[in-house]
């Protein structure tokens, strides 16, 4: 029998989110009755090339980090309940990661943990670097001549859906849009057709409604008197009741913080959308521009209307190169005539590497006089009328392929203690190892043939 | 007292930044449903344009949205390159809402801010 509501919730909406927050989503889950999931979105545009990386020193790891801390807490409760856990958290390496959890699940004690994965977003598996390489480019810094780390498919929900069909409690996947993992589920559960595009646009908006956390529940949102937000230390992560038609109810995790209104469905409905009547996906092209909103009780917002069109005949790739150092180094001024000391501080310091000939991108900054708003010339920041007396942190920023270069920007920096304006303290530094991406497109027929879904045994 | 009121569109609406790439994207919801005529009259292409040149933008698309009594502004080249090249603290951007919230000035009549509003003085 078709379920009539399926309820899915949010764990995290980003690799370094709250590790607890799962928990109350998952009790309240346990409370339903019915079709009910938990999903985990941890994956930025750099994320596989770091994962690869690691990968490659340790063919055992390259799953996300966070797939311990985020799954220990859940995995017992989850499994107890029902609640079946759908989750980015492969990352590079989804075998690896399922074969993790079931070590995990091991160790807690759970009996009979079953988890699949999804393969097949990984183009190197069957590509090489230079086909990769000569695939049509749409955003991003050039690759060319570079070593290619990490190249991997936005793949759809089908595959997603299919590996759920596997019956296993667990689903990891690496990279597939944000939103399939909602949107697999609903298929799953409801069987909507390849081209229901009003259905698949629903449960797409779905997915990008949850799937960063708290981000429709009040996180991301509090401006304190003008927006307010009960409860942010305890932030309710949110819970999709969507029905068989494609109507969603928003609302969140019971017994916590935050909020659902129309306000906080709204920030999120447009976060990360360009033309809201294509936002596209390897499933569906979504149409947000007929969504209505409706009350429907505390912490409940009605989303009605989403439309949807066929989806593009190529997948987005994000391709990741070596993207050489970012070194970052800061000093606090403070009190009387804290401004003028610290705009001395940053003249002596782009006179000495101007002198020393570094020739990489530097910028050097005030923070505290305007820094957040202002481009890499500071032209922002000269035309300020700040106040003369207060607290202002100086920063030096360069982007280098030569470490020692950022290493020397940053002593530049730090030699201030000594031979700079009065008054300076509070050094920090960092230098950073950075990935370059680049989104190309890759006809979607060859790549989707690798897709694939299989359980994994211990 | 004045009926109408010029004030920071901080004052009668709220948003959002997001970044894909080089190209921000933000929004701007207006609190009360009154407000978002005077918004979709005063909050131009070009005026957000001219307060993201000076980072090198190059053009601002605005879609409107009367259902939600929002606009979606995508930015192009608003991100001095983005996580890729940027040199700033806020490589993707995130802090732009506010730039744009803080900078850019309505003038609407009072029933457009919300009752006790800090930008009401009363």
């Amino acid at each position: 029998m078709t379920a009539s509501t399926v309820y899915i919730g949010s764990g995290a909406g980003f690799a370094g989110d709250r590790i607890d927050a799962g928990l109350p989503v998952v009790e309240t889950l346990a409370r339903r009755d019915g079709p009910r999931y938990l999903i985990f979105e941890v994956m930025g545009e750099r994320t596989l090339a770091i994962a690869q990386r690691i990968k490659m020193r340790n063919p055992e790891l390259g799953y996300s980090p966070y797939l311990e801390p985020y799954l220990r807490g859940v995995l017992k409760p989850a499994k107890d309940a029902g609640v079946r856990i759908v989750a980015n958290l492969g990352n590079a390496n989804p075998l690896g990661g399922a074969r993790k959890t079931l070590e995990i699940a091991a160790e807690l004690g759970i009996d009979g943990l079953r988890v699949a994965v999804v393969l097949g977003d990984d183009l190197l598996s069957f590509m090489s670097g230079d086909e990769v390489a000569a695939l049509p480019a749409v955003e991003g810094v050039s690759i060319a001549g570079k070593e290619i780390v990490a190249a991997n498919a936005y793949l759809g929900a089908r595959p997603v859906a299919e590996a759920l069909t596997l019956g296993t409690d667990v689903v990891l996947v690496g990279r597939t849009t944000d939103a399939a993992l909602v949107l697999g589920p609903l298929i799953h559960e409801f069987g909507w057709t390849e081209d229901d595009w009003d259905r698949l646009a629903a449960g797409t908006l779905a997915g990008h409604l949850l799937e960063c956390g708290g981000q429709v529940t009040g996180g991301y949102f509090c401006d304190p008197g003008f927006k307010d937000v009960p409860g942010m230390d305890e932030l309710g992560f949110p819970i999709g009741e969507i029905s068989a038609d494609g109507s969603i109810v928003i609302t969140k995790a019971e017994n916590t913080g935050g909020l659902v209104t129309r306000a906080t469905v709204t920030e999120q409905i447009l976060y990360e959308m360009h033309d809201p009547a294509a936002y596209l996906t390897p499933d569906v092209a979504l149409d947000v521009t007929g969504v209505t909103l409706a009350d429907d009780g505390k912490d409940r917002v009605r989303v009605l209307g989403a439309k949807g069109h066929p989806p593009p005949e190529t997948l987005k790739v994000t391709v990741s190169a070596d993207g050489g150092w970012l070194g970052e180094a800061e000093l606090t001024y403070a009190g009387p005539n804290a401004l003028a000391r610290a705009n001395l501080a940053a003249d002596i310091v782009r006179k000495r590497l101007a002198s020393r000939g570094v020739k990489d991108p530097v910028r050097v900054e005030i923070v505290g006089a305007g820094a957040a708003f202002d481009n890499d010339a500071s032209d922002r920041q000269r035309g300020a009328n700040m106040p003369m007396n207060g607290e202002y942190r100086l920063r030096a920023a360069v982007r280098t392929d030569d470490k020692a270069t950022a290493q020397y920007v940053n002593d530049e920096v730090l030699s201030l203690f000594c031979s700079g304006p009065a008054g300076g303290g509070g050094y920090r530094c960092s230098i950073t190892g950075q990935v370059n991406t680049a989104s190309v497109l890759v006809p979607r027929g060859p790549v989707e043939a690798q897709a694939k879904a299989e359980e994994v045994t211990a | 007292m004045s009926d109408t009121l010029t004030l920071p569109l901080h004052a009668v609406a709220h948003g959002r930044a997001g970044d894909k790439g080089n190209r921000s994207n933000i929004s701007v919801v207006a609190y009360l449903p009154e407000a978002f005529a005077y918004l979709c009259d005063q909050v131009t292409e070009d005026k957000v344009l001219g307060l993201f040149r000076h980072k090198g933008a190059t053009q601002v698309t605005r879609y409107v949205l009367p259902n939600l009594n929002a606009l979606n502004f995508v930015i192009d080249d608003a991100l001095e390159g983005g996580v890729n090249s940027a040199l700033t603290q806020d490589l993707h951007g995130k802090t732009l809402s506010f730039l744009l919230l803080g900078e850019i000035e309505v003038t609407v009549p009072r029933s457009c801010v919300p009752a006790g509003s800090r930008y009401l003085g009363d």
